[in-house]
C-alpha cells in the first residue's frame, strides 16, 4: 500500500472492505468480490504457516466438515464439492484434517515443503481396524 | 418517531444532574451504555427512567463497569449511534484506557464527566483531579460552572462533535455536587427547540451500512499510527475552536445565552486577576466585584474549553494584566499544576509582563471560600505594586498545618 501523507486517508483508522458499494455479496463468490487492499482476503499470510493440508480427491465424500470447521474460511467449495485450499490464508491449525471423516482422510498435514504429488502417490491405505 | 414530547416551564429547578439528562433527553440519545457512579448516577438514571417512560426513542444498556460502559458506548457508536454516558472519579480512571480508543476512532461520544476527587483517600466530593486525568486523550472538554451551563454545553457538545469535520468525542464537566446537586432555575429549550439545534445525527463510516462495510478498531505499527495520531492532534488544533464558536454563535441566537471559548468578568482594565475552573469561577466573580469596590481593579477568567486548549484566546484575554493567579484543584503531585503550566507557556511568547502565580486549592471538595479570594486578590494586588511575585510560584489554599510553598 502507497504511505499516504497525514492528510491523506479517512479519518478514525477505519479501513473499507471493498472498494465502493456492494451489494448481494452473500450472492458473490469471494474472487469475484471487490476487495479493497485494506481487506485481509487481499494479503497473504501463508508464511505464517509451518505444515500444510494436502487435499486428496480421491477419497473426499464432499460431506464439507472442513469447509464448515475451517477457522478462515480457507477451505474452496464450489457447488457442495471441495475444490482445494487456500493457501494464501491457511494456517496450518489442522481442523480440516481432524473433522474429515473418510478412511483414509482425505486432508492431511505435511511439511511446507512437501511435494503434493509425490505425497498423494504414497497417501495411507484405508486402515482396516478403525473400519 | 415513537416516543413523547415533554412540556417544560420557560425556568425549572434543576440540579446539574437532572439538567443534563433533559439534554440528553432532548437530543435523543440512541445508546446510554452506563455504569453508575456518585456525583454522576442521576444523569444516566434520569435518562433510563425519560426511556423507559417513552420520552426517548432510545436503549438504556447497563454494564459491568465503567471499562465496559465506554467500551460499550464506542461499539454503539461505530455501529452508528448518537451516544452519551456519565462517570466521575474512579469510574472515569478505569474508562482512560477506552477514552483514548473513542478519540482516535474519531468517534463522537458525549461524556458528562461530574468531577470528584481520586483516591486514595477515597473521597466523593468534587475536585478536578478526574477532569485533568483525561487531558491528553483527545477528547473536546467543555466546563460548566452552573447547571445551566451544564444543560446548555450538554446541547453544544452533540453538535459539535457529531459535526463531520470534527468526529471527535466530548466531555462536558460539572463539578461535583456544588453543579450536580445543586438545584438552580435553568432556562430551557422547548424539546423541538433544542432537537432543532442539536439536529439529526448524521453516521459516518457506521458499521450498520451494510453496502459500505468497514472495519473499526484496526492496528498500526510504526508504519501508519503516527499519521494518525497526528491528523487527530491537527483536527483538535485548527478545527474544533472556531467549530465551537460557531456553536456558541448559534446558541445564542437561539436562546440568548452566550458562551465564549474563554469567559472573561470584569477583564476590561482589570491589573488583578484569577484564572480558574468551575463553581470557583461563580465564587470568584463575586469577590471581584467586591475587590474593585476597594479599589482593586479584579478580574476573573474562566476557562470553557479545556481541551483543545484555547492557546491564543487565554493569551488574549490576560493581555494588559500586571497579576495573574491560576488555580488547580488537582494535586500536581511533584510539578506545577496543569493550568499554571498551560498558560505559563500561552504568555511565555507573547507581549506581556504579567507575574504569574500559582495556586492548589479545593481538593477533595474542600470549599474555596469568599475570605480565601479576598486574601488572594490582595496577594495579587501586592504583587503587581511591588512588581515581582512576593512569594513562591506555588502555594496551598486552605490546607491545614504549615504553610506550603515551592518553587
Amino acid at each position: 500500500m502507497a504511505k499516504k501523507g497525514w492528510d491523506e486517508f479517512e479519518i478514525g483508522a477505519m479501513l473499507r472492505t471493498f472498494d465502493g458499494k456492494i451489494d448481494d455479496i452473500a450472492g458473490t463468490r469471494q474472487e469475484d468480490r471487490a476487495y479493497s487492499q485494506n481487506s485481509s482476503y487481499t494479503a497473504s499470510v501463508s508464511d505464517w504457516r509451518l505444515i500444510k493440508p494436502v487435499f486428496n480427491k480421491d477419497y473426499c465424500i464432499d460431506c464439507q466438515f472442513c469447509w464448515v470447521y475451517c477457522p478462515d474460511v480457507s477451505i474452496i467449495s464450489r457447488d457442495k464439492k471441495l475444490v482445494g485450499v487456500d493457501m494464501d490464508h491457511c494456517k496450518g491449525c489442522g481442523i480440516c484434517v481432524e473433522v474429515c471423516p473418510t478412511n483414509p482422510k482425505s486432508l492431511l498435514m505435511f511439511p511446507e515443503q512437501a511435494e503434493e504429488e509425490t505425497v498423494i502417490a504414497n497417501w495411507p491405505k484405508k486402515d482396516e481396524e478403525e473400519a | 418517531m415513537a416516543f413523547d414530547k415533554m412540556e417544560l416551564k420557560d425556568v425549572e429547578v434543576w440540579d446539574g444532574n437532572y439538567a443534563a439528562a433533559q439534554a440528553l433527553r432532548q437530543a435523543q440519545v440512541d445508546v446510554v451504555a452506563a455504569y453508575p457512579i456518585t456525583p454522576s448516577t442521576p444523569i444516566v438514571e434520569g435518562y433510563a427512567k425519560f426511556t423507559a417512560d417513552g420520552y426517548v426513542e432510545g436503549e438504556f444498556v447497563m454494564v459491568e463497569s465503567e471499562h465496559a460502559a465506554m467500551s460499550a458506548c464506542i461499539g454503539a457508536a461505530a455501529a452508528g449511534g448518537r451516544v452519551a454516558t456519565a462517570t466521575s472519579s474512579q469510574g472515569y480512571a478505569l474508562m482512560v484506557e477506552t477514552l483514548y480508543q473513542a478519540s482516535g476512532m474519531r468517534l463522537p461520544i458525549v461524556l458528562n464527566v461530574v468531577n470528584r476527587a481520586l483516591a486514595a483517600p477515597l473521597n466523593v466530593n468534587g475536585d478536578h483531579s478526574d477532569m485533568y486525568l483525561g487531558r491528553d486523550s483527545g477528547w473536546i472538554q467543555l466546563d460548566a460552572f452552573s447547571p445551566q451551563e451544564a444543560y446548555d454545553l450538554n446541547l453544544i457538545a452533540f453538535k459539535v462533535c457529531e459535526d463531520h469535520e470534527i468526529r471527535l468525542p466530548c466531555m462536558v464537566h460539572q463539578d461535583g455536587f456544588m453543579t450536580s446537586h445543586t438545584a438552580q432555575g435553568v432556562n430551557t429549550l422547548s424539546d423541538d427547540a433544542a432537537y432543532g439545534f442539536v439536529g439529526e445525527y448524521k453516521p459516518m463510516n457506521d458499521m450498520l451500512d451494510f453496502e459500505h462495510p468497514v472495519t473499526h478498531g484496526v492496528q498500526t505499527e510504526e508504519d501508519w499510527h503516527f499519521e494518525h495520531k497526528a491528523r487527530q492532534h491537527n483536527d483538535l488544533m485548527t478545527k474544533v475552536i472556531p467549530k465551537i464558536q460557531a456553536a456558541f454563535n448559534d446558541f445564542e441566537k437561539l436562546s440568548g445565552r452566550k458562551y465564549n471559548i474563554v469567559e472573561r468578568y470584569d477583564m476590561d482594565d482589570a491589573d488583578v486577576c484569577v484564572v480558574c475552573m468551575g463553581t470557583s469561577v461563580e465564587t470568584a466573580r463575586e469577590v471581584a466585584l467586591e475587590m474593585r469596590a476597594k479599589g482593586i481593579k479584579a478580574g476573573v477568567v474562566g476557562l470553557r474549553v479545556i481541551r483543545p486548549f484555547p492557546f491564543f484566546e487565554i493569551a488574549e484575554a490576560l493581555r494588559g494584566v500586571k497579576s495573574i493567579a491560576v488555580l488547580d484543584r488537582s494535586s500536581p503531585n511533584g510539578a506545577a499544576g496543569m493550568l499554571f503550566n498551560e498558560i505559563a507557556g500561552a504568555l511565555y511568547n507573547a507581549d506581556t509582563k504579567a507575574l504569574l502565580s500559582g495556586y492548589i486549592y479545593g481538593l477533595g471538595g474542600r470549599d474555596l471560600t469568599k475570605k480565601h479570594l479576598v486574601d488572594l486578590f490582595n496577594e495579587l494586588q501586592a504583587n503587581a505594586d511591588a512588581g515581582k511575585v512576593t512569594t513562591k510560584l506555588q502555594q496551598f489554599i486552605g490546607v491545614r498545618g504549615p504553610k506550603l510553598a515551592y518553587l
